[in-house]
């Protein structure tokens, strides 16, 4: 291919997606879509597996039994939705091994807030409502994104989204309006969780790199700090309603902007925990690599029974 | 890792009510087929989106290609006489 | 208690799932693949799902101020009466597997049974798990089949969990007081009469599966007595954390 006859397949494709139409698998694409896309969306997917590790670690430890199924549920559409992703990203050409290789060897990166430990009940409630709450924001816009399979995904996912935070929220009112040892613990939890999940919706805009091209392609409709500024709008009448305080002294109505101000984020601490230092990197990954190579076994088992069975099957054909 | 056979992908037909076609709903990883519907059940039926699964092995699936869309489907484009638009019919008469 | 025997009863029969869904509840997010992770939290989910109703139901017949959460995770080690297959660890994925294999062709034979009881509510409840044990059991026969005849190491693990689960088996055929009145009363279910097709089944399939049947004729049992192996009190020391640590507060 000539680069002019690339150049001009580049401006088709553009053009496509400026009108609004979907790109998929067999589609040409450029290559830097390619690879956007393969390192977003596995990012994607896992985050939503790693992200099963803060909550599961409660499963066995839920107050009730309602809690706990629930809690069970909304782990297990983790791995779903982890599932729905990796398979959508497979349709670039990439398979899931390799994704898991580079998520087990830190090539890829996962949402850092999973990065924190989660030390009491309180901590399932404020999952739920701040961190799923902050990735609701963050998704919704993606079931219109430009490529099928990633948009076909988040819908799925989106749709079954909906009772996470909700479940989330639930725990914290209940504890809110509980005794005052439940309440201290639903605010220890939002005091642990708040800046995290602000840190979540990603670095300032003037430090923000791909964004531009980001948006081009739908896979960002709006910038961080937008996106930072609605989920804290949004955010704040919910704490209020149940008496619980958000941890920053700075925070404010602004009458004139119709939007919360809002204090300081310690960029520093974001900093290091997506380096790879924060409190819990290390045990996310070996819990996944651990699992990973403790299935090894398994995995190889279900592919030679399937191998033979095919060829009894095959054999007692002829 | 090179040496070893990983689990094959599956695509995923879910039909979600009798009367209605199955509709691709996504993808899986499966030893065998009798995997694929099992795990199909799992991953793709838990919200009571199904009364029958249909799996078939990615790798089988032929699929046209995109950069002969221009003439496998734009001749279709002016046919309109393929549709009941196209005929005029007086205004009397209202259902045909 | 008016009805302790049926109490008792229903007890025994919901701490077998109690047990096995907290069991599979440790695993949700380190499986061999997530397709087995999330095949293996339904079972889970559906064992938790039968335990409520059962609990409730119990919670009913206790007659006072008791709620599915307090049978759960509010009594002493020795007032639960699962059989001790149930609550052996996750040592491994052929672990998790045997036991529920071994656990499943018993349950759903048991449900079978239960759906004839003429206790309606326990019929209403069996009459609706049956359908989710029925998939239980297959998807653990499956499971067993591909590791005792997928690789060699496979099927020495798959071999090993069996030999060591096998020793439990025999308990889910014992009959206790409350289950000899409960059969006396066409409530309860006779398990004596499931042992010769329990075993049968067991055996042809693990047959099939590239595995010997282990020959051991020692078992355990307590299980159905309250009298337990050392890993139950772990298992609930978790399970009632939170009650414990908090008590007398809604969640």
């Amino acid at each position: 291919m000539s680069e002019e006859h690339i150049k001009n397949l580049e401006e088709q494709f553009e053009a496509r997606i400026a009108r609004d139409e979907k790109i998929e698998p067999k589609d040409w694409m450029p290559e830097k879509y390619r690879k956007t896309h393969i390192r977003q969306m596995s990012q994607h997917a896992h985050s939503e597996i790693v992200g099963m590790l803060p909550e599961g670690n409660w499963i066995t430890r839920a107050p009730s039994l309602r809690r706990k199924v629930a809690l069970l549920a909304k782990v297990q559409d983790e791995a779903g939705h982890g599932l729905y992703l990796y398979s959508a990203t497979e349709t670039l050409g990439i398979s899931r091994d390799e994704m898991y290789e580079q998520l087990h060897t830190g090539k890829a990166k996962y949402s850092s807030i999973f990065n924190y430990p989660t030390i009491t009940w309180a901590d399932m409630g404020a999952i739920g409502w701040l961190v799923d709450g902050a990735a609701i924001i963050n998704q919704v816009p993606l079931c219109n994104t430009s490529y099928g399979p990633y948009a076909r995904a988040m819908i799925r996912v989106c749709k079954e989204e909906s009772f996470h935070q909700r479940q989330g929220y639930e725990i914290m009112i209940k504890l809110a309006n509980g005794t005052p040892e439940q309440k201290e613990m639903a605010q220890d939890a939002l005091n642990r969780w708040w800046w995290p999940s602000l840190m979540m919706l990603g670095p300032t805009d003037d430090v923000s790199v791909h964004t531009e091209q980001s948006m081009k392609w739908k896979l960002k409709r709006k910038s961080n700090d937008d996106l930072r500024q609605q989920f804290i709008d949004q955010t704040v009448p919910q704490a209020d309603l149940i008496g619980l305080t958000i941890p920053d002294p700075d925070l404010k109505w602004n009458e004139e902007r119709g939007s919360y101000d809002f204090g300081e984020i310690d960029w520093d601490e974001f900093w290091q925990v997506v380096k790879g230092h924060g409190p819990m990197n290390k045990e996310r990954m070996k819990a996944r690599v651990g699992a990973w190579e403790r299935g090894e076994w398994v995995r190889d088992a279900a592919m030679a029974y399937a191998e033979k069975n095919k060829n009894r099957k095959d054999k007692q054909a002829v | 890792m090179s040496d070893k056979k990983n689990w094959p992908l599956w695509e995923i037909f879910v039909r979600s009510k009798n009367g209605l076609e199955h509709r691709h709903c996504g993808s899986l990883h499966a030893t065998d087929a009798e995997m694929a519907l099992e795990n199909a059940r799992d991953v793709y039926t838990r919200r009571n989106e199904g009364v029958s699964i249909w799996v078939v092995e990615s790798k089988n699936i032929t699929a046209s290609n995109p950069e002969h869309n221009g003439e496998l489907f734009e001749p279709a484009q002016d046919k309109v006489y393929r549709h009941p638009t196209f005929y005029d019919l007086p205004d009397e008469v209202k259902h045909m | 208690m008016k009805n302790e025997n049926l109490y008792k009863y229903i007890l025994g029969i919901a701490d077998n799932s109690l047990i096995l869904g907290q069991r599979l509840g440790e695993l949700t997010g380190h499986g061999p693949t997530l397709e087995t992770d999330i095949a293996c939290t339904n079972i889970s989910l559906d064992l938790f799902g039968q335990v409520r109703s059962y609990y409730q139901y119990a919670a009913k017949i206790a007659g006072d101020d008791r709620t599915e959460d307090d049978i759960a995770m509010l009594r002493k080690e020795r007032e639960y009466l699962n059989v001790l297959l149930v609550e052996q660890p996750n040592t491994d994925f052929a672990y998790t597997i045997g036991r529920q294999f071994l656990f499943d062709v018993y349950h759903l034979a048991f449900l079978k049974e239960l759906q004839k009881s003429t206790d309606l509510n326990l019929a209403a409840i069996a009459n609706k798990s049956v359908k989710e044990v029925s998939y239980h059991e297959r998807f653990s026969s499956d499971w067993v089949k591909r590791l005792g005849d997928g690789t060699e190491e496979s099927n020495s693990k798959m071999q090993e969990a069996i030999n060591d689960l096998w020793t439990y088996t025999d308990e889910l055929f014992h009959q206790t007081e409350a289950d000899k009145a409960m059969v006396k009363a066409g409530i309860g279910v006779d398990v004596t009469k499931l042992k010769d097709g329990y075993y049968k089944q067991v055996n042809e399939l693990l047959e099939e599966a590239a595995l010997k049947i282990p020959e051991s004729k020692y078992f355990q049992k307590g299980g159905k007595e309250g009298i337990h192996t050392e890993h139950l009190g772990y298992l609930l020391s978790d399970l009632q954390y939170m009650q414990r640590t908090y008590p007398n507060m809604e969640w």
